[in-house]
């Protein structure tokens, strides 16, 4: 007769650790993965979008982790993408109208972004990959890792992107105004590169982190 | 002579692979192969012996700038002068344009070349003469008035991102030069259109301009006819501009004395260019050949409707303005980033100046549809020429069945 040895593991185990670490560098959802591209072109014009974005994302995915992983061993497996979708589809009209009542302003530059978080390829990827296999605390720790992982890349992407497009930072005026080059006066030395306000850009500058990331971190590079 | 190339031979065995300053070697390498013929010979194997290399090609490229490039210094100093209705005698012109213009190409070159040295230092590869030409054109097609710094990042971001993160010299999918211009002409609108750039007219006598002064360009003026409606007044002074006496007539037109870009100006100069480029076998016909035809066509379909007075000027004309010719010669015909198949070359050639002429006039607002079509067709020629490749094999293998 064996008796079972039930080891329990600590809240912040090694491996518990590893869920929130990894996102973020090694297993970063943009950069490495390539999920979540199309917001991260959309919102990162301003700041303060992004911010949201990242909060809203990291709040659909966490909550959806921990739901998902609840009810993993009551969902039918053939109809799990639709009860997938219904649980991110109430969470981010939580997030549309909790915005709405108490950030209008950026509800409304977020416009449909807020509702296509649905189709978030993030979010969906780890209710896939990882909450119908897991507990769910350690899919809480998953869905926080991912959505920092995904948030610090957007706010980096923003954060280039308002200070060179617009020359501000959250709407507020970082490079003084007296540089600026006013033809008809001939003063001034500096002009915004309005380059940065465009989409493609900000694929030029994700693709600028990637290859940041890969510099430094050489296990990513795949052998061919 | 000799003693020069004791220097080289001394300082040799310093930067070599086991030497002590070897971080030197790609530069020890650039400025040797730039005033010797390299000693290197192949070791195994045959080889085709061709006199032209990569240095060559690129002075040949140089060679058949000049003309446009002298002709767009005077123009420069041509129109300065013009526009405070002063006389100038051609050595006036040519030294304000001179003032203008070596300081972008200087710029330019800086910049350029500090990147390029970097990525041969950091790849340990010997600096190439990949931004010889690029670095001629990049000012050739600036306004003249543009602030040089922006010169300088738009090089630097055409040599990143258009050439070193695809592997240098040879590997670019787009022209570098065009890179730097579309990236100028997207990040300073302000200073890549409108009539502010065009012309040098800071004075330091305080001169007053002359009545009617204009400073656009000859397309800038046409965009502003677009949804006037015909024969509207504002639209008739335009266009009279367009006729055989005006400012903008087809002579003036193919001599160069409008306004624009520095070297884009001249069509009679860049044609002079590209006949010494086809005739010493460094710039495809096929290219130059098709892309007129392109370009023609286009602007012949557009005459036979003519909506608006845009599409109303003759065919010949309309290839006249703007950077079409320039485009032609010197952009279209890169050999890395266009079509490499003779047929792909007709394909991508023609497609270029029909799309070129088509966004120029449907799309009032990017007058350089040329650069945008060029570019486009850069990304389409692997494309085209994949497709060429294929039908030549289904031919030789139907001819293999059939035999």
């Amino acid at each position: 007769m064996s008796t079972e040895v039930k080891t329990k593991e600590s809240l912040f185990s090694k491996k518990n650790q590893q869920l929130l670490k990894d996102p973020f560098n090694d297993n970063n959802p943009i950069t490495v993965q390539v999920l979540g591209i199309c917001s991260a072109l959309a919102i990162t014009v301003k700041l303060e979008p992004a911010i949201v974005m990242s909060l809203s994302v990291m709040f659909v995915l966490a909550a959806g982790n921990v739901i998902i992983s609840l009810i993993r061993n009551l969902i039918p497996n053939r109809i799990r993408i639709i009860v997938q979708l219904v649980v991110v589809a109430s969470l981010v009209i939580l997030v549309d109208q909790f915005l709405k009542a108490f950030a209008y302003d950026v509800s409304k530059q977020l416009s449909v972004f807020v509702g296509l978080i649905i189709t978030n390829c993030i979010i969906m990827g780890r209710f896939e990959a990882f909450a119908l296999g897991n507990g769910p605390w350690k899919a809480f720790l998953d869905g926080i890792g991912n959505s920092i992982g995904y948030g610090v890349i957007l706010i980096a992407v923003a954060f280039v992107r308002e200070l060179l497009g617009s020359g501000q930072l959250l709407g507020a005026q970082i490079i003084p105004l007296s540089w600026y080059i006013d033809m008809d006066k001939g003063t001034g030395f500096y002009a915004n590169n309005g380059f940065f306000l465009f989409p493609p850009m900000a694929l030029i500058v994700v693709g600028m982190i990637i290859w940041a990331q890969r510099a430094k971190n050489t296990k990513l590079i795949e052998e061919n | 002579m000799k003693f020069v190339q004791n220097i080289f031979d001394q300082t040799r065995p310093l930067v070599e692979k086991d030497g002590k300053r070897n971080i030197l070697y790609p530069l020890h390498n650039a400025i040797e192969t730039m005033a010797f013929v390299p000693d290197h010979t192949a070791h195994s194997g045959a080889h085709v012996r061709d006199a032209i290399d990569l240095k060559r090609t690129m002075v040949t490229v140089i060679f058949a700038m000049v003309p446009a490039l002298l002709f767009g210094m005077w123009n420069i100093g041509r129109l300065h002068f013009g526009a405070f209705g002063e006389e100038s005698t051609l050595l006036d012109n040519v030294i304000f344009g001179a003032m203008k213009l070596l300081p972008l190409i200087i710029v330019t070159y800086a910049a350029g070349l500090g990147v390029e040295i970097y990525f041969s230092w950091k790849r340990n590869h010997p600096v190439n003469e990949g931004f010889l030409v690029s670095g001629l054109l990049i000012p050739m097609i600036m306004p003249v008035d543009i602030p040089l710094w922006m010169v300088a990042i738009s090089t630097i971001f055409a040599v990143l991102i258009g050439k070193e993160v695809f592997g240098g010299t040879g590997m670019n999918l787009l022209n570098p030069a065009l890179t730097a211009r579309a990236f100028a002409f997207f990040a300073y609108p302000t200073w890549m259109s409108g009539d502010k750039v065009w012309i040098n007219t800071t004075s330091a006598e305080g001169g007053q301009l002359v009545d009617g002064y204009s400073g656009a360009t000859a397309l800038g003026d046409l965009a502003t006819t677009v949804g006037q409606g015909m024969g509207n007044p504002a639209t008739e002074t335009v266009m009279a501009q367009f006729g055989p006496e005006g400012t903008y007539s087809l002579m003036n037109a193919f001599l160069g004395l409008i306004p624009g870009s520095i070297g884009e100006t001249s069509a009679a100069l860049i044609l002079l260019g590209g006949l010494f480029l086809v005739f010493k076998g460094v710039g495809s016909w096929r290219i130059m050949v098709s892309f007129f035809i392109g370009g023609f066509v286009m602007a012949g379909i557009f005459n036979a409707f003519a909506v608006n007075e845009f599409m109303g000027i003759n065919p010949l004309h309309q290839l006249m303005l703007g950077g079409f010719m320039f485009g032609m010669v010197f952009m279209a015909t890169d050999p890395v980033s266009a079509s490499q198949t003779a047929t792909g070359k007709l394909i991508y050639g023609f497609l270029a100046g029909f799309f070129g002429i088509m966004i120029r006039v449907f799309n009032p607002a990017y007058p350089e549809g040329i650069m945008l079509a060029i570019l486009f067709m850069n990304v389409m020629a692997p494309l085209i020429d994949h497709y060429v490749v294929e039908a030549n094999v289904k031919r030789r293998t139907k001819r293999l069945a059939n035999a």
